[in-house]
């Protein structure tokens, strides 16, 4: 059953494209893991560092277990709560990723709605659209979370900041990576919009919305999939920036970038595994989204396609 | 000894599933002066024997077996010598003159490489030499012209300059793929009269390979008939056309439309070398059934009075309109110049004209897909246009459809066959059950002659001629009265084609369509048409009924026309 589904998948082109890339593979097994790891993180890691009663401050500052003092209960040691790093990685990871997940999708949605309306529709919308974008893309990603956060700090009060903080992370990282996907969205349609099928809609009656999103839409996935998947590990780098920067998340849920914070005040004391191995993992995390993106924009791309 | 032989040619392009042999054991001969052609349908593998003749097979494709001798010297598989005879023994004409000239050089300098690439002569020599092949090629102002750059050229122009940088230096073969194909009537005739005058000027082998049967007619002394890579027939031109032995050949002859007489249906041959004649009869039972029963009372469809349609800057790039100022009149191109006509219920009328004559944005304003500058258009009586130039398409009701030219682009790729004919049902119906939906989906697969497993695939995986089927099928959905069929079987091989029109005339006669056909192709018009309209720079030139027009043509530019067209006839 398996191996026929298996079969199959090797069958068709962008699959044995796949299988043929080890780059491929080996990306997107690691990412898998982590994103399994992550999401079942209360099966898989052996300790809940959210949970006050299950971490000791005795076991503060235990480095990993093949240093000295180390031992078997924190493999990679713990931080300077007694958290076991390990598991806290594993559940900051997971904020890591919905941060990041749900900030590109909030970004695509934007970007493509706005995109392909531009491309199809035209005229002075597309031109206020577009040049919208380029002001948009003119302010980095960092500064214009930084004003966000900003704003939002101003406006909520700070017992309410700390739960609606990722939700400012979130519409932060996506309304700097929108300009993205409305360019490429708004090209593919100039493309698919002059095709004869999109005459053959309109000839029919169609309404435009509904050419826009039930016959243009599928068409011009591919692109979208690709930078969307580029997008992701970019904006896990900028959730990670902005906590080390101490304006993401609360030190209360801590993500990777927020880790690495941490680590980083006793790097100089000898600590240095609470930010060193936040910070692999993250580099492992964000390069597997990144080769993952790599290869696939060279599988859907037919005019890279080897004969 | 030939000039030119080919032996036991095989060709094959491995894949990842199977190995696709491109051709099979193909062998032939060519004499100075002779002009070979090589016609088959697409995939036939033609294109793939010229290309193995000056060694530019793509990988992972490779010459399996066999020779190819030019004057005696064996050219297979050698890069040295194939480097040296490529451009200098052979030259090349490839079939589309936008791309095969590079757009940043000068005419001049495209000329001058390759002259000094493979002769030894000086700058000023090659100059020279430049110049007096351009006006061989029949290139007025040469001196002058020469500085030019390739887009400042006409497409005839461009395809001459090609042939120029062809014969450069001194070749002693030239092949052309398709080297008409993409051009206009008058000028194929012009390129097709050239290449014939320089094969006997400078005794050259020419093989010229086409799908169209009137160039062969017109210009080959011999020929060859292909059909996955094989041979299927050669001989003497004359002989083969008039007295075709093999199926295919039978096939590709009796499937060119006729240019002196009107058949009523084209004969198609099938495999196995039978004749058939189909007909979708009682296929289209079912249909009249649920469209009601119709009538053409010889009414008034359609009509058109003084359109015009003028693209100009400001429509081109219309997002900068509020920066342009008018004043440039010299930019606007008037696409459709106050063409005014009638257009009768059950009559087919046709519109044919060379690329840029108005043909298509004729039909687009009909559909609404652009709006005219001036002028009213009248669908049964009732405006098409509102004074605000917005389209009504409830005075339609969706009773005008459209098929058109380019069967790869007309289908949505994501769709399935069965939702791209079910969209325009649920739309227009849009309280219809489930089983009748799915029972007009079949009836209308059905009277396009497809199986209804078809249904649930998606267009990728039929052939042009299966897609067009589905497009008509697409088409028919919304149960048109009047069809606008925009070069219908431009993008198709001759027997497809003659297939495609069959069930046009099909389902015009069942169903009672009125049809407006678009096309260059001045036989297939002859075919289809009871009246038909001639147009030039977006005028009308004019408009005669199918047999007076072909018999007595009144305009100059109809008399050219016809004049013009390559005929199979002219050699039986």
């Amino acid at each position: 059953m398996l191996l026929k589904t298996y079969n199959k998948i090797y069958d068709t082109d962008i699959g044995y494209s796949f299988f043929n890339s080890k780059l491929a593979v080996i990306s997107s097994t690691i990412f898998f893991i982590i994103l399994f790891c992550s999401v079942f993180a209360g099966i898989v890691a052996p300790y809940n560092p959210f949970d006050p009663a299950s971490v000791s401050l005795m076991d503060a500052f235990t480095p990993p277990v093949w240093s000295e003092g180390g031992s078997f209960s924190f493999i990679l040691g713990t931080d300077q709560q007694g958290r076991d790093m390990f598991s806290t990685m594993i559940y900051g990871s997971r904020i890591s990723l919905i941060v990041g997940f749900a900030s590109i999708i909030f970004a695509m949605i934007l970007g493509v709605f706005l995109g392909i309306t531009a491309g199809y529709i035209g005229g002075r919308y597309e031109i206020i659209v577009m040049r919208l974008t380029d002001v948009q893309l003119t302010i980095p990603s960092i500064l214009m979370a930084l004003l966000v956060d900003g704003i939002a700090r101003a406006i909520i009060s700070q017992s309410m900041h700390d739960e609606m903080a990722i939700y400012v992370l979130i519409f932060a990282i996506g309304i700097s990576e929108w300009p993205q996907f409305a360019r490429v969205s708004r090209a593919s349609t100039l493309v698919e919009k002059n095709k004869e099928y999109v005459s053959a809609s309109r000839i029919i009656g169609l309404s435009n919305i509904l050419i826009m999103f039930k016959h243009i839409l599928p068409n011009i996935l591919r692109p979208i999939l690709v930078i969307a998947t580029i997008g992701l590990a970019l904006a896990i780098i900028t959730e990670s920036t902005l906590s080390f920067l101490g304006v993401g998340v609360p030190p209360t849920t801590p993500s990777l970038g927020t880790l690495i914070r941490f680590g980083n005040n006793f790097l100089f004391s000898g600590e240095w595994w609470i930010t060193f191995f936040p910070a692999i993992f993250l580099i492992v995390l964000a390069l597997s989204i990144n080769l993952l993106g790599d290869w696939m924009r060279d599988a859907l791309n037919p005019k890279l396609k080897k004969r | 000894m030939s000039f030119l032989e080919v032996k036991n040619l095989n060709i094959s392009y491995p894949t990842r599933k199977e190995t696709i042999v491109a051709s099979k054991n193909v062998e032939f001969f060519l004499e100075r002066g002779e002009i070979l052609g090589i016609v088959g349908e697409s995939g036939s593998g033609k294109s793939t024997i010229a290309n193995a003749i000056i060694n530019l097979i793509d990988p992972p494709g490779e010459i399996t077996d066999g020779s190819i001798k030019i004057d005696n010297i064996e050219l297979r598989s050698n890069e040295e010598i194939i480097q040296n005879i490529r451009g200098k023994k052979i030259g090349f004409v490839f079939q589309d003159p936008q791309t095969s000239l590079n757009p940043l050089f000068k005419i001049k300098d495209q000329l001058i490489e390759t002259i000094q690439a493979h002769l030894n002569l000086s700058y000023q020599d090659s100059l020279k030499k430049s110049i007096k092949l351009l006006k061989e090629v029949g290139i007025e102002n040469a001196e002058k012209r020469i500085e030019d750059y390739p887009h400042q050229f006409s497409g005839g122009m461009r395809q001459r300059v090609v042939i120029a940088l062809a014969i450069s230096c001194e070749p002693d073969l030239i092949i052309a793929d398709e080297p008409t194909t993409a051009l206009d009537v008058s000028i194929q005739y012009q390129i097709l009269e050239l290449l014939k005058d320089l094969t006997k000027k400078r005794n050259l082998g020419v093989i010229i390979i086409t799908h169209d049967m009137g160039v062969i007619a017109e210009t080959t002394d011999k020929v060859i008939v292909m059909r996955y890579g094989h041979i299927v027939e050669q001989g003497e031109t004359k002989e083969l056309l008039t007295n075709p032995k093999s199926t295919e050949a039978r096939s590709l002859v009796i499937s060119v439309p006729p240019t002196n007489k009107k058949i009523d249906r084209f004969k198609l041959i099938s495999p196995d070398g039978k004749e058939i004649t189909s007909s979708s009869k009682n296929l289209t039972k079912n249909i009249i059934k649920t469209w009601g029963i119709r009538e053409n009372k010889n009414q008034k469809l359609l009509k058109l009075e003084e359109v015009t349609k003028v693209f100009d800057d400001n429509s081109l790039g219309s997002g900068f309109s509020f920066i342009s100022n008018k004043s440039s009149n010299d930019k606007i191109v008037k696409a459709v110049d106050n063409v005014s006509f009638e257009l009768f219920e059950g009559e087919t009328l046709g519109l044919v004209g060379e690329s840029g004559s108005g043909k298509s944005t004729i039909a687009k304003i009909i559909t609404g897909l652009i709006s005219p500058n001036k002028g009213d258009l009248k669908y049964n009586n009732e405006p098409l246009y509102n004074s605000n130039k917005k389209y009504q398409i409830h005075n339609s009701r969706g009773q005008i459809q459209m098929i058109f030219q380019d069967p790869y682009s007309s289908l949505n790729p994501r769709f399935k066959v069965k939702d791209i004919i079910a969209e325009p049902i649920k739309f227009f119906q849009k309280n219809i059950s489930n089983n009748e939906l799915l029972q007009n989906v079949y009836d209308l697969i059905d009277i396009v002659g497809m199986t209804r497993q078809s249904l649930d695939r998606y267009p990728h995986e039929f052939s042009g001629g299966q897609r067009q089927r589905i497009s008509i099928a697409r088409a028919l959905a919304t149960r048109p009265r009047l069809l606008i069929c925009d070069e219908p079987t431009s993008a198709l091989d001759v027997s497809i084609q003659a297939q495609i029109l069959n069930l046009l005339k099909d389902i015009q006669d069942e169903l009672h369509l009125t049809m407006l056909f678009i096309s260059h192709d001045l036989p297939v018009i002859r075919q289809m048409c009871n009246r038909i309209i001639v147009l030039k720079n977006g005028a009308v030139c004019e408009t005669k009924n199918t047999e007076e027009l072909f018999n007595n043509p009144e305009h100059e530019y109809t008399k050219e026309l016809i004049r013009l067209m390559p005929k199979i006839e002219s050699i039986i």
